[in-house]
C-alpha cells in the first residue's frame, strides 16, 4: 500500500501532501436530473471535514462519490475530477475495490452484518488478506474494536451476533469493522442521527480520537455536532457547495447569506 | 371564536356538538369483513377435512393385506423335475410348478382329498396368483430349502381380501358375489384355524405394476418419482439461482432484463402439458432419449420448476436489505464477495422454501409425464435414470382408472402416499426456514 502512495507521490506533479482528497467540478446526475453542480472541495489530512446542508442538499451525494459507492446506482453519472493523494479516483486504472479498502465507510443507519461481533470486524481483514494468521487476525480485531472503544464491552461475548448490540454499540461496531481494513479516510454518512444523545456522545469523542490516524469525512445534519467535532466545514445547498472553511469561521463569521440563513435556524 | 366567547359567557356551557364521524358504520364495515373471512377460512377447512377424510377412509383399508400361513412341502420332484438345484434352474423353466407345490399345500390346509384335483384348483383361487412368483423368488434367494417342510406366508386374492374387509356382501346373491358360499366356508376354515391374518400391506410399497391388486405397489413409482426429483434439484436450483442473481445483481436494466423477466413470469403460468410436449418434442424425438424414463420426465419438470425457483430468488434477493450490501461494498468487497458472502446467505430462506414448493409442484405433476410416456406398465425397478418408470401421480392416474374394488383403495392410498411425500416437503421448507432465517 505504502509503495502506491509513494510512487504517486513521485510521479504526481502538483501532489500536496497535507490535502488527502479534492474534488474538482464535480457533477452528479441521477439519469436527467443534476443533483450536485461543480463541486470544489478539498478534504485536509488528519483533519474532520463535515458537510453540513438541508435535506437534499448533496452533501451525502459527494459524499458517496468519494469512495464511488455511488458506482452502485445505475443511473447515477459522476463528471468532474475526485483525487486522492493526487491520483484520479475515477481513473479507469484504479480498482474501485482498493479504492474502498483505502477509503472506508460508516453509514447512517448501523449496518452490522448478521454475523458475530468477531465476524463483522474480521471479515474487512480476511477478504484482503490482511492478517497472516488467525492470532493475527484475532489481534487486529481486538484493536479495531479497541480503537473504536467498544473493546471492553463486548469482549467476553464476541462470538454473539452483532445485530443483538445496542444502537449506538452496532455503529460502533461498524465504525471498528471500517478501521479495520486500515483505511486512510474514513467517510461517515450522518453517522448519530439514529443514536440517542449519550451514543452520540460516545461516537463523537471517537471520531475526535480517531482523527490523529485517518482523514474523516463527515455529513450531518447536527450543526451543533458539526461545529464539535469538525475543523473544517462545507455548506451545501441545493447541490451547491455555497461555502467551506474552517469550522469555528463558518460559525462564527459566514461570509454567503444563505450559510448564515441555515446556521441560525432560518431555514432547513 | 364567537361560540368559544359566548361560552365564557354563559356559567352553564353547553358541549360542543361532536363531530360524527362516522365511526359506527366503519365498525360495521370491519366486523362484516372479519366475518367474510371467517367464513372463507371455515369453508375452506370444511372442504380440506372433506377431502382428506374421504380419501383416508378409503384408502386406509389398503395399507392391511389378507395373508394365509401355510405348511408347504418343497418338493424336490416337482420343483427340480430334472435335479438340479440352484438360481438358475429355480428361476427357469415353468413357472406353474410352484403352483403345484402351493396347491398341494393349501388344500392340505383345507383338508382336501389329495385325489380331488377339481376342488383343490377352486379352493387355489383364493391364494393370490402372485404367489408362484413369491415362491420362485424365495428358493432362487435360497436353493437350500428345496425339500425341505416351510412355513411359508402367502398373499391371498384380491377378493378374499376385499371380503375380509367386509367390502362384498354375502347377503347378496351368490351368483353376483366374486365369493362364493363354499369359499366363504373355506375362509371362516383359515380364519378358524389360525392360518389367515390381516397384515400391514408392505406389498403396497415395494411391488411395481400388477394386473392384480394384492402385487400392484407404489414401488417403481416412487423411485421414478424420487429419481425426477433428484434431477431436477440437482439442476433448476443452481440454474434457477445462478440466473436470478445474474438478472438479479449483473444484468444491466435495459428492454432485453425487462423482457426476459416477463418472460420468466410468464412461464410460470404456462400449462404444464405444454411443457410435456416440449420435452416429447425437443428431449425425446430431437435428443433421442429415450421414452417413459425419468430423466427426460426430471428434465421436463426442470423446465417447468424454474420459473418458480427464479421468481422466488428474485425475490429473496430483493428481500435483502441494501444496507448489508452497501456495507460489505463499503469494506472494499467486490460485488461477487459481496453477494455470496452476505446477500446470498440471507436470502437462503426464501430461495430453500421456493425451491421446495417447486419441487413439490414438480412431484404432484402428472400432464407432462403423460407427454413422454411415463404413464407405462412397469413392473420392474428402474434401476438408472434412463429406464423407464412411472411416478407417484401418474400412478395415481393409471389406478383410478381400474375398475376393481381393491385397485379403489389402493388409489387413494396413493394419494395418501403422495400428500405424506408432498408434507415432508413442505414441513422440510418450514423446518429450513426457520433454521436459517436471520435477523437484522
Amino acid at each position: 500500500m505504502n509503495d502506491i502512495l509513494e510512487a504517486a507521490a513521485v510521479t504526481e506533479t502538483g501532489y500536496d501532501p497535507s490535502i488527502k482528497m479534492s474534488g474538482r467540478d464535480v457533477c452528479v446526475f441521477y439519469g436527467d436530473k443534476q443533483a450536485l453542480f461543480d463541486v470544489n472541495l478539498d478534504i485536509t489530512t488528519n483533519q474532520v471535514t463535515a458537510l453540513i446542508g438541508p435535506s437534499g442538499c448533496g452533501k451525502s451525494t459527494f459524499l458517496r462519490c468519494l469512495n464511488r459507492m455511488n458506482d452502485t446506482i445505475s443511473i447515477c453519472r459522476v463528471t468532474g475530477n475526485i483525487s486522492l493523494d493526487g491520483e484520479d479516483i475515477y481513473d479507469p486504472s484504479i480498482d474501485v475495490v482498493e479504492l474502498r479498502a483505502r477509503v472506508g465507510m460508516v453509514f447512517q443507519k448501523p449496518n452490522p452484518f448478521p454475523k458475530s461481533i468477531f465476524e463483522n470486524v474480521a471479515y474487512g481483514p480476511r477478504i484482503h488478506g490482511l492478517a497472516r494468521d488467525k492470532t493475527d487476525l484475532e489481534e487486529i480485531v481486538a484493536n479495531s474494536l479497541e480503537r473504536a472503544g467498544l473493546f471492553a464491552e463486548v469482549k467476553d461475548r464476541l462470538d454473539e451476533p452483532g445485530t443483538g448490540l445496542s444502537g449506538g454499540q452496532q455503529q460502533r461496531l461498524c465504525i471498528a469493522r471500517a478501521i479495520a481494513v486500515n483505511p486512510e479516510v474514513i467517510l461517515m454518512d450522518e453517522p448519530c442521527s439514529a443514536l440517542d444523545p449519550i451514543a452520540t456522545a460516545k461516537v463523537e469523542e471517537l471520531i475526535d480520537e480517531l482523527r490523529e490516524k485517518f482523514t474523516i469525512v463527515i455529513v450531518t445534519h447536527s450543526m451543533q455536532q458539526a461545529a464539535r467535532v469538525s475543523q473544517r466545514t462545507a455548506f451545501f445547498h441545493l447541490g451547491i457547495l455555497v461555502e467551506e472553511g474552517p469550522t469555528d469561521h463558518i460559525f462564527t463569521n459566514p461570509v454567503d447569506r444563505r450559510t448564515q440563513d441555515y446556521i441560525t435556524g432560518r431555514f432547513g | 371564536m364567537t361560540d368559544a366567547a359566548m361560552e365564557t359567557a354563559k356559567p352553564v356551557a353547553t358541549r360542543p356538538a361532536r363531530t360524527d364521524f362516522g365511526l359506527k358504520k366503519r365498525y360495521r364495515v370491519e366486523r362484516r369483513f372479519r366475518i367474510y373471512g371467517v367464513v372463507a377460512i371455515a369453508l375452506g377447512l370444511f372442504f380440506l377435512v372433506a377431502l382428506i377424510s374421504s380419501i383416508v377412509l378409503q384408502g386406509i383399508s389398503a395399507f392391511r393385506q389378507a395373508n394365509v400361513e401355510i405348511d408347504v412341502l418343497l418338493d424336490k420332484a416337482i420343483i427340480a423335475p430334472n435335479g438340479a438345484v440352484n438360481t438358475d434352474a429355480l428361476m427357469t423353466g415353468n413357472v406353474f410348478r410352484y403352483d403345484d407345490v402351493i396347491r398341494n399345500a393349501f388344500a392340505a390346509q383345507l383338508g382336501i382329498a389329495k385325489d380331488d384335483k377339481g376342488t383343490a384348483r377352486t379352493a387355489y383361487n383364493l391364494v393370490s396368483k402372485g404367489a408362484r412368483i413369491q415362491l420362485r423368488a424365495m428358493l432362487a434367494a435360497n436353493p437350500d430349502l428345496v425339500g425341505t417342510r416351510q412355513k411359508v406366508s402367502f398373499l391371498l386374492d384380491s377378493n378374499v381380501d376385499a371380503f375380509l374387509k367386509g367390502h362384498i356382501d354375502a347377503d347378496i346373491p351368490e351368483s353376483r358375489r366374486p365369493i362364493k358360499d363354499r369359499d366363504i366356508a373355506w375362509i371362516k376354515q383359515l380364519e378358524d384355524s389360525g392360518a389367515l391374518s390381516m397384515k400391514f400391506n408392505t406389498g403396497l410399497f415395494t411391488f411395481g405394476a400388477s394386473s392384480r391388486p394384492e402385487t400392484a405397489g407404489v414401488g417403481v413409482a416412487v423411485i421414478g418419482s424420487l429419481y425426477m426429483m433428484a434431477i431436477v434439484l440437482a439442476l433448476a436450483l443452481p440454474i434457477g439461482v445462478a440466473a436470478s442473481i445474474y438478472l438479479e445483481e449483473f444484468a444491466p436494466q435495459n428492454r432485453l432484463t425487462d423482457l426476459i423477466e416477463v418472460n420468466i413470469n410468464n412461464l410460470a403460468a404456462v400449462p404444464s402439458i405444454v411443457f410435456g410436449i416440449l420435452g416429447l418434442a425437443v428431449f425425446i424425438n430431437f435428443a433421442g432419449l429415450p421414452r417413459s424414463a425419468s430423466l427426460v420426465g426430471g428434465l421436463v419438470l426442470t423446465l417447468m420448476t424454474l420459473p418458480t425457483i427464479i421468481i422466488a430468488t428474485r425475490a429473496a434477493l430483493k428481500g435483502v436489505p441494501p444496507s448489508i450490501r452497501e456495507a460489505a461494498l463499503g469494506v472494499g468487497a467486490s460485488k461477487m464477495q459481496a453477494i455470496f458472502h452476505h446477500v446470498l446467505p440471507l436470502a437462503t430462506p426464501g430461495i430453500l422454501t421456493g425451491t421446495i414448493i417447486g419441487l413439490a409442484q414438480a412431484l404432484g405433476e402428472t400432464a407432462p409425464l403423460l407427454m413422454i410416456g411415463m404413464v407405462a406398465f412397469v413392473a420392474d425397478y428402474p434401476v438408472t435414470p434412463n429406464d423407464p418408470a412411472t411416478a407417484l401421480p401418474v400412478q395415481i392416474y393409471m389406478w383410478a382408472g381400474q375398475a376393481e374394488r381393491a385397485f379403489v383403495e389402493r388409489t387413494s392410498a396413493a394419494i395418501i402416499i403422495l400428500l405424506a411425500f408432498l408434507a415432508i416437503m413442505n414441513i422440510t421448507a418450514v423446518f429450513l426456514r426457520k433454521r436459517f432465517e436471520r435477523r437484522w
